[in-house]
């Protein structure tokens, strides 16, 4: 192709249409942080005590299951550290949930733009994860001053908690993707979701210690073990508060007992890839 | 390559693009359990069917067709909100599209955050976006609310911001559909002006209307595309003149008015077919205002007769006679029967004054040399539309020359 001349600058190029990155990466990137943020800000500033709100909802939530489960079910009263497990156990699910219940309707929620103008579709679940993981993080320095104060000390294993957080946010945006995509097609993914969520929360090492003092029954821990959620929680268990208590791999009967929990975070994440970015065209016509 | 490849904007090859409309929307996994195959339920509604054509760069290019004809679907897709069965679309330079003025709007959030959202999603930067709020609300004059939530917006306020946003986002293809007609009248000017000043800086834009006087005024070229296929494209004019007759032929549900009834036929005389052609002869029922009118009748004779005198009014819809004429048939050809089984064919040329309206042919046959002897008459044996023309109260327009002077009266 011989030179252009001056005033004309850009090529043509191929348009394809509307995918789940569309529109160049540094624009996806651009819209996911004014929406994440926008998000946030809409809806923590527009009430009388903002974040707070934030907070309580999840210490509401902790100081009940702390007393229902030391006080009456005595589960832990004999672990004395109970109460930062059960609140930081709490914390990091109230993400997981957050995000993905509000992924299931965000795409449907965000109609106009999808129908209306070039947006690309990734952006939706994937600012409503941000979202929530604004929140968690603000949420999480009160968790700390709470650990500490609780007498926990800090060991070189808190290093990794980033690491268990990242799992975390990987394996809570595949499901976001996931739902939200569905949700276009299947109004019926939110009330499927709302009760998984719940069944989740149960199947996760959180109202109940694994271990002796805990639980303390390798069958159902064994069991337990499959979901990748159990597993980080564990994990977060281990390095963040009591060295001690078994890891994961531990409450799985061996490490090779962890490839269940494995094989379904990456056939989740491979999932969701391949449904958001087989729907994400089709987005604007099925709603 | 080509030096018309090398100046477009937009290139379009052979588009498509169908939609499944179901018959039975499975909109639940339940049903999908129950009724695991009925994926099958639904007809394909093709919205384009092979589209091609190519816009210039600095072209000011307008799309026109009538509800449900494929141009929004287009629109749709070159904006990448569909994308497209087949087909390929290639555009030089970064889109803005409106497909809907003040779509990605969130009541929620200020006009400040909100016009920062939407040039990001015009494809500017964040810190370019900001740069240009103040641009974007001198024009909407709405400085002095730069703060206050959308939702405490009025509608013409709305309207204002996202006009001025889209005339700030200066990306090199604009896309617009139908947002002409907004705010008031000092506001549209300013669009009006607006809209000439991005002609004159020789910006690609690509607009969809229903409004022929729009496109006629801005564009450099026209699209009328119909069907989901382009009819024409060229002269907005010309695209203007296919719209309207398009738009008159299908809207109006005409009947061919083949008669076959007992109204249309006596002891004497039949009348077989009656129709309307155009000045190429093709059968119409709509036609323009100041396009010659042909009729043709078709009679058939059910025994002999010493001649026959055809006539016809043309009537308006108010029943009111515009214009009378007709022809003694056998007598020209120097008073020759017609015998039983003969067909008379009568053809008929009129000049077309007519305001537009739907008119009504009557046609009455009487026998010859007996007067008042009607063998056959059939009220609306033809019927066609009119359009265009000037305005008028009148039935007609009459070729006409007036002229006006002023003079000093003489004082009382």
């Amino acid at each position: 192709m011989s030179v252009s001349p001056p005033g004309t600058a850009a090529p043509l190029r191929e348009v394809r249409g509307p995918s789940s990155l569309g529109g160049g990466r540094r624009r996806f990137f651009d819209l996911l942080r004014l929406m994440s943020v926008t998000e946030f800000k809409r809806a923590y500033f527009g009430t009388v005590f903002g974040y707070v709100w934030s907070l309580v909802r999840p210490l509401m939530l902790f100081g009940v299951l702390l007393f229902v489960f030391t006080k009456v079910f005595r589960v832990g009263h004999n672990l004395p550290y109970y109460p930062v497990l059960l609140l930081l156990g709490i914390v990091l699910f109230t993400f997981f949930q957050e995000a993905t219940q509000n992924s299931v309707t965000s795409v449907v929620a965000h109609e106009g733009v999808v129908r209306k103008t070039q947006f690309p579709r990734l952006v939706i679940p994937l600012a409503t994860v941000l979202t929530a993981l604004f929140n968690l993080g603000l949420n999480l320095v009160v968790v700390f001053v709470f650990i500490l104060a609780w007498g926990v000390d800090p060991t070189w294993t808190w290093l990794l908690f980033p690491l268990a957080l990242a799992v975390l946010f990987v394996f809570s945006t595949a499901v976001s993707m996931m739902v939200s995509v569905l949700y276009v097609r299947f109004r019926d993914v939110a009330i499927i979701w709302t009760v998984l969520a719940q069944m989740l929360f149960y199947a996760t090492p959180i109202l109940y210690p694994l271990g002796k003092n805990g639980l303390d029954d390798p069958s159902i821990e064994h069991l337990l073990m499959i979901s990748p959620l159990a597993v980080i929680f564990e994990q977060v268990r281990v390095w963040m508060i009591e060295p001690e208590a078994p890891t994961a791999a531990e409450a799985a009967g061996g490490p090779l007992h962890l490839l269940p929990a494995l094989a379904i975070f990456v056939s989740a994440c491979a999932f969701a890839v391949w449904i958001f970015n087989r729907e994400a065209p089709r987005i604007a016509e099925d709603l | 390559m080509p030096q018309a490849a090398r100046r477009a904007a937009i290139q379009v090859e052979n588009l498509h693009k169908s939609f499944r409309i179901p018959t039975h929307r499975v909109d639940s996994l339940k049903e999908r359990m129950v009724r695991p195959f009925s994926a099958r339920d639904y007809r394909e509604l093709r919205a384009l069917d092979g589209v091609s054509f190519e816009i210039r760069r600095g072209e000011f290019f307008g799309i026109v067709g009538r509800n449900g004809s494929g141009k929004s679907t287009l629109l749709k897709l070159l904006a990448s909100i569909y994308r497209a069965d087949a087909g390929t679309i290639r555009m030089a330079g970064r889109l803005a599209p409106f497909i809907e003025l003040g779509v990605g709007f969130n009541a929620e959030l200020t006009a400040r955050e909100n016009v920062v959202l939407n040039g990001v999603m015009m494809g500017l930067t964040p810190q370019e976006s900001r740069g240009r709020l103040d641009a974007v609300l001198e024009f909407a004059e709405l400085g002095d609310f730069v703060d206050l939530k959308l939702k405490n917006y009025s509608s013409g306020m709305l309207v204002r911001l996202a006009f001025s946003l889209m005339m700030e986002v200066d990306a090199d293809v604009l896309l617009i559909d139908e947002v002409l007609a907004v705010g008031d009248a000092a506001f549209q000017q300013k669009c009006a002006d607006a809209f000439r000043e991005m002609k004159a800086a020789g910006k690609t834009i690509v607009l969809v209307t229903h409004e022929m006087a729009t496109v006629e005024e801005y564009c450099h070229r026209a699209m009328l595309i119909d069907g989901g296929k382009i009819q024409h494209v060229g002269d907005p004019a010309e695209v203007g003149r296919r719209y309207l007759r398009l738009n008159f032929e299908r809207g109006s549900e005409l009947a061919d008015h083949v008669q076959g009834g007992d109204a249309s036929e006596s002891a004497t005389v039949r009348l077989c077919d009656a129709w309307i052609e155009n000045a190429d002869g093709v059968r119409v029922n709509t036609l323009e205002h100041g396009e010659e009118i042909r009729l043709r009748v078709e009679l058939e004779s059910k025994g002999d007769l010493p001649g026959l005198d055809v006539g016809f009014v043309v009537a308006n819809a108010d029943g009111v006679g515009v214009f009378q004429f007709g022809i003694p048939v056998g007598e020209a050809e120097g008073a020759r029967e017609i015998a039983a089984g003969q067909r008379v064919k009568v053809a008929a040329k009129l000049e077309n004054p007519l305001a537009a309206g739907r008119y009504f042919v009557h046609c009455g046959v009487n026998r010859a040399f007996e007067e008042g002897a009607v063998a056959l008459y059939v009220q609306g044996a033809a019927e066609f539309l009119v359009f265009g023309g000037p305005r008028t109260t009148g039935v007609v327009t009459l070729e006409h020359e007036v002229g006006a002077t002023i003079e000093d009266g003489a004082a009382p």
